[in-house]
């Protein structure tokens, strides 16, 4: 049993798997949620509709949710040099981890607050709140619920993205289970690896549900 | 206290365009509860929704308060709006928010000192009985109880008038009351200028002191509620005020009696007018149809009435010189 498992490597695989998974989430947190608040605001009959915006915003988000996470990697190569100064590592999965993942995340965000009732806004805007108000005050509160559901499902993409990441040279848990698990056959690395990213899903989830449950009030 | 001047609104379509209001005129006066009716559709919410500029008039002009509503900057916009109170008909408190955080939440998006937002908010939850639910959440309130807090939100900063769009039209009727005497206290006391759109003609004969029928956003007819209710000119009225009425029967009517409907107002409702005059005018009578009630406080009766033998017209002369207002059926 686990006869080729070496557990500094699971170890050190691990933390390098949560830095990904956290440095990519709080900038896909950053970037994701004005994005998804941008493209509600602009849409059509809402608070700031802007048909141009919306269009040119909408066109990237989708262009960017279509590239395979695979190609997004390679494509982002120098960009991310560019950015961190490196391809590798940690610091270099963050780039395309993140450009992978903001956009579908302020889509989620932007059905958040579709889901808003519109009266909402409405008796908000009877009290005299200005758009900035409207939104930090009543949209995104009342959004809540399904913005971090959003995060949820995007944190636990961001898991099955940083597996792929390691395939070029990002390393982590993904890494591991390719280089050992599968181009040399060891599969009770490959096992370890996998029951890992499952337990950090199973967390992620739980984490998410908790929270969920705590900001609904209907 | 609340002018409209020409306010006209188009929404375009595909389908086409429509002509939600029609270069509607308006005046409302100060401390005054006016109602305003109409058919689904007849622009009763534009209508509400202009005087606080959620909906901006194509054309026209909206005052409130000697400030041409119309005419403001965002800016500008933004602080008359808090002296203009909203409540709604789904109430549209903010569900994240607790009864208590609702009710402060215009006075924190003006930025007053946190000190006096809890002082305000602790005296609104108090006066409208809503203290024992401070830190619920809307989903645990009933529906009149929502309605509390709306009305508690929409007085926060103090207003001078309340705009009322359908605010009892989710509500039972013992709710509807409730919320009513709540509205009509809230008049009397702090002298609160309210304008209520609504389709249940029973809100504005307990509230209003005037009301407007509104009819493809035309105002048809509008008047004193007493007047318009007890003598309604357009079709519109008489069919919505008709329904739920039992239309009279004319075949009842003993053979050749002389019908009319005689209408009372005021205290000489409860006075024996009718046996009084039939008495001397030696003239039978029966009622056929009738109400008494009162009209905004004010009694009322309103009855149709078939006199046989003697002589009707000069009962009916009499009961027209005695101040009863008779009409021919
Ligand atoms: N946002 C909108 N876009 C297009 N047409 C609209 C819009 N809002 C209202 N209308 C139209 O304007 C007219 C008046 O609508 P309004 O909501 O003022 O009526 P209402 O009297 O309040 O009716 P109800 O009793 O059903 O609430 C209707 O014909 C409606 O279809
Ligand atoms: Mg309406």
């Amino acid at each position: 049993m686990f006869a080729n498992v070496d557990w500094a490597d699971i170890g050190k695989a691990t933390i390098d798997t949560l830095l990904m998974l956290g440095g990519s989430m709080v900038l896909t947190v950053i970037l994701g949620v004005p994005l998804g608040v941008l493209l509600y605001l602009s849409g059509k009959g809402r608070l700031a509709a802007n048909p141009v915006l919306n269009a040119v915003l909408s066109f990237v988000v989708n262009v960017l949710r279509s590239v395979p996470f695979i190609i997004l990697l390679i494509v982002m190569l120098p960009v991310t040099v560019l950015l961190v100064g490196t391809s590798l590592g940690v610091a270099g999965a963050i780039p395309p981890l993140v450009v992978g993942a903001a956009p579908f995340y302020a889509r989620l965000v932007e059905t958040a607050l579709r889901e808003v009732d519109k009266g909402v806004v409405e008796a908000t805007q009877a009290m005299g709140g200005s758009t900035f108000q409207i939104v930090t005050r009543a949209l995104l509160p009342e959004a809540m619920p399904g913005i971090i559901a959003g995060a949820t499902v995007t944190a636990i993409a961001l898991v099955s993205y940083t597996a792929m990441a390691g395939v070029v040279g990002a390393g982590g848990l993904g890494d591991l289970a390719i280089r050992f698990g599968y181009q040399r056959f060891q599969t009770d690395v490959m096992a370890v690896t996998v029951v890992l990213l499952l337990i950090l899903v199973q967390i992620l989830q739980m984490i998410g549900d908790r929270l969920v449950a705590k900001v609904s009030h209907r | 206290m609340i002018r409209l001047e020409g306010v006209t609104r188009r929404y375009r379509s595909v389908a086409g365009d429509r002509t939600a209001l029609d270069a509607v005129d308006l005046h409302v006066a100060r401390g005054e509860v006016f109602g305003v009716v109409g058919r689904s559709g007849a622009g009763k919410s534009t209508l509400i929704r202009a005087i606080n500029r959620l909906e901006t008039p194509d054309a026209g002009k909206v005052f409130v308060d000697g400030q041409e509503i119309t005419a403001l900057n965002p800016t500008e916009l933004r602080a008359a709006r808090r002296g203009i109170g909203m409540i709604f008909q789904h109430f549209n408190l903010l569900n994240a928010k607790t009864i208590e955080d609702n009710v402060a939440f215009p006075l924190r998006l003006e930025g007053r000192p946190e000190t006096e937002v809890k002082a305000r908010t602790a005296q609104l939850l108090a006066q409208l009985g809503l203290a024992d639910h401070a830190k619920k959440h809307p989903a645990q309130l009933s529906g009149g109880q929502k309605q509390r807090v709306g009305i508690a939100r929409a007085l926060a900063c103090g207003p001078s008038v309340l705009l009322c769009d359908e605010a009892t039209s989710a509500l039972d009727p013992e709710t509807t009351e409730d919320i009513l005497t709540l509205l009509d206290g809230l008049n009397r006391d702090l002298g609160l200028t309210i304008v209520l759109i609504t389709h249940q003609m029973e809100v504005v004969r307990r509230v209003c002191d005037r009301v407007a029928v509104l009819k493809d956003g035309r105002i048809v007819e509008q008047g004193a509620t007493a007047d318009v209710f007890l003598h309604p000119q357009h079709a519109v009225t008489r069919a919505m005020l008709a329904e739920g009425e039992e239309a009279v029967d004319a075949s009842v009517a003993p053979a050749g009696a002389r019908m009319a409907r005689l209408t009372f107002r005021g205290p000489s409702t409860y006075e024996p007018e009718l046996s009084c005059v039939a008495r001397t005018a030696g003239v039978d009578y029966s009622i056929l149809s009738g109400r008494i009630s009162r009209i905004r406080g004010e009694p009322y009766g309103q009855m149709t009435v078939a006199f046989t033998g003697g002589d009707a017209e000069a009962a009916l002369a009499q009961l027209a010189a005695r101040g009863v207002v008779v009409e021919a059926v």
